[in-house]
């Protein structure tokens, strides 16, 4: 009998998520295209007056980003719940935690990481100094793994209902409201020269709690989901 | 208490309202089969997910060596094998990218070889086709194929000869036999009569 380590697992899982990736790029590119569009049309609605604009404008990136993870989370176990392949991980060797904390890693990595890429551009569209752009992509960095983290929770309750979407914002939304309040407030504070290290210490606490509590609660939540 | 066995006792289990069966006891000892029989709705899955310990029992307990499964999950999911409803496939993988994904999530044996186990089940021609242009049957190969290269000892088989031709059955019920010639245990859920070499299969009656 040989025993694959846990080692072995997480780069098997990592790899196969990465796979299914790259064989669906429509997952990576919808929830960016939506951020993009959300901050997009906000000039429109607001005016487009530009000092009010730079006010706002990590406000609406923040938010956007938000509802971009939101809209991205519904990818992460909702077809390994149906086709069977959540089971085969539930009964396997591994510690369950450790198997959702690499698959919210990938995923963060397909949806997450193209929000931090598209960020700069949309801070110049929304006239930000260079210093507020840079402590936003600071801020998103830190923020978006906890926003993915938290999602994961919810995700694994609700991924045994039909339609669960609005439950799933339901539960996930007001869990996300401190990290918006920080990562949103810190670039105003950046753009009037205040220093920032109280909220960057702020968002990295939540991410530490997020990193370390999420995964044991999503576990839990998919052994119930199963159920 | 010997080792090696699995044990439920007075199981009973309640979906929405309706009560699903009560009060089953067996167990099941290396080189033993057993069927689990029932109506549709009966609750073969059921009795079998609670058996893996994917679901809780309304009443009643599951033991892997006197021991509760969920007090043990670790040293009782190293003997587990489960093939289920779902055939734990990714339609958008090819079955040898399924099967060693599969097979990093178990315990496996000495000497691997996935395309000995394609060949096996039949599917050594399309081992690199992604799942999504099998068929139905083909597909259920795959997940049998993960059952050739596992070490586990107790196999619970939800409905393992759904979709699959006459010569799949009596493949699948030649790896049987060899599974219990090793010392095996196998439950599984079928409408259909099988044979597995010299081995009498004790049904498990679902309908009270």
């Amino acid at each position: 009998m040989m025993v694959p380590t846990l080692g072995n697992a997480l780069v098997a899982l990592v790899r196969r998520d990465i796979r299914l990736v790259v064989r669906h790029r429509s997952e990576i590119a919808n929830p960016v295209l939506f951020f993009i569009i959300v901050v997009a049309l906000f000039p429109f609605g607001v005016g487009s007056d530009p000092t009010q604009l730079a006010l706002i404008g990590s406000g609406i990136v923040w938010v956007a980003a938000l509802l971009a993870t939101l809209l991205a989370l519904e990818g992460l176990f909702r077809s390994d719940f149906e086709d069977g392949t959540l089971e085969q991980m539930v009964l396997g060797l591994h510690p369950l935690s450790a198997l959702v904390l690499s698959k919210v890693f990938v995923h963060w990595c397909a949806t997450g990481l193209p929000l931090l890429i598209a960020a700069p551009l949309l801070g110049i569209l929304l006239n930000m100094s260079l210093a507020g752009q840079l402590t936003l992509l600071a801020a998103l960095a830190l923020g978006t793994p906890t926003l993915s983290l938290i999602g994961a929770v919810g995700m694994a309750l609700t991924v045994g209902v039909k339609r669960g979407g609005l439950l799933l914002t339901l539960l996930v939304l007001p869990l996300y409201v401190p990290v918006l309040i920080f990562g949103a407030s810190v670039v105003l504070a950046a753009e009037a020269g205040l220093p920032t290290a109280g909220h960057f210490y702020a968002l990295g606490a939540m991410a530490v709690l997020a990193l370390s509590l999420a995964p044991l609660a999503t576990s839990a939540a998919l052994r119930i989901s199963l159920n | 208490m010997q080792l090696n066995t699995l044990e439920a006792r007075s199981l009973s289990c309640v979906r929405g309202t309706r009560l699903l069966f009560e009060d089953i006891s067996f167990q099941i000892r290396p080189g033993e089969i057993r069927q689990v029989r029932g109506t549709n709705g009966a609750g073969k899955t059921s009795l079998l997910r609670i058996l893996c310990g994917l679901s809780l029992p309304e009443r009643g307990e599951v033991l892997w060596d006197g021991v509760p499964i969920d007090q043990d999950r670790a040293r009782y999911h190293a003997q587990l094998a489960y093939l289920g409803h779902a055939p734990g496939l990714k339609l958008d993988l090819t079955a040898r990218e399924n099967l060693l994904f599969a097979l990093s999530m178990q315990a496996v044996q000495e000497h691997v070889d996935i395309d000995v186990a394609l060949e096996r089940v039949g599917l050594d021609a399309s081992a690199n086709l992604v799942c999504r242009h099998l068929s139905a049957g083909q597909l259920r190969r795959v997940a049998i194929a993960r059952l050739h290269l596992v070490s586990a000892l107790l196999w619970i088989l939800d409905e393992p000869f759904s979709a699959i031709d006459s010569q799949g059955v009596s493949d699948i019920e030649t790896l049987l036999g060899t599974h219990l010639d090793a010392g095996g245990m196998v439950i599984f859920t079928s409408h259909q009569a099988i044979q597995v070499a010299q081995y009498p299969i004790t049904t498990i009656e679902l309908n009270s």
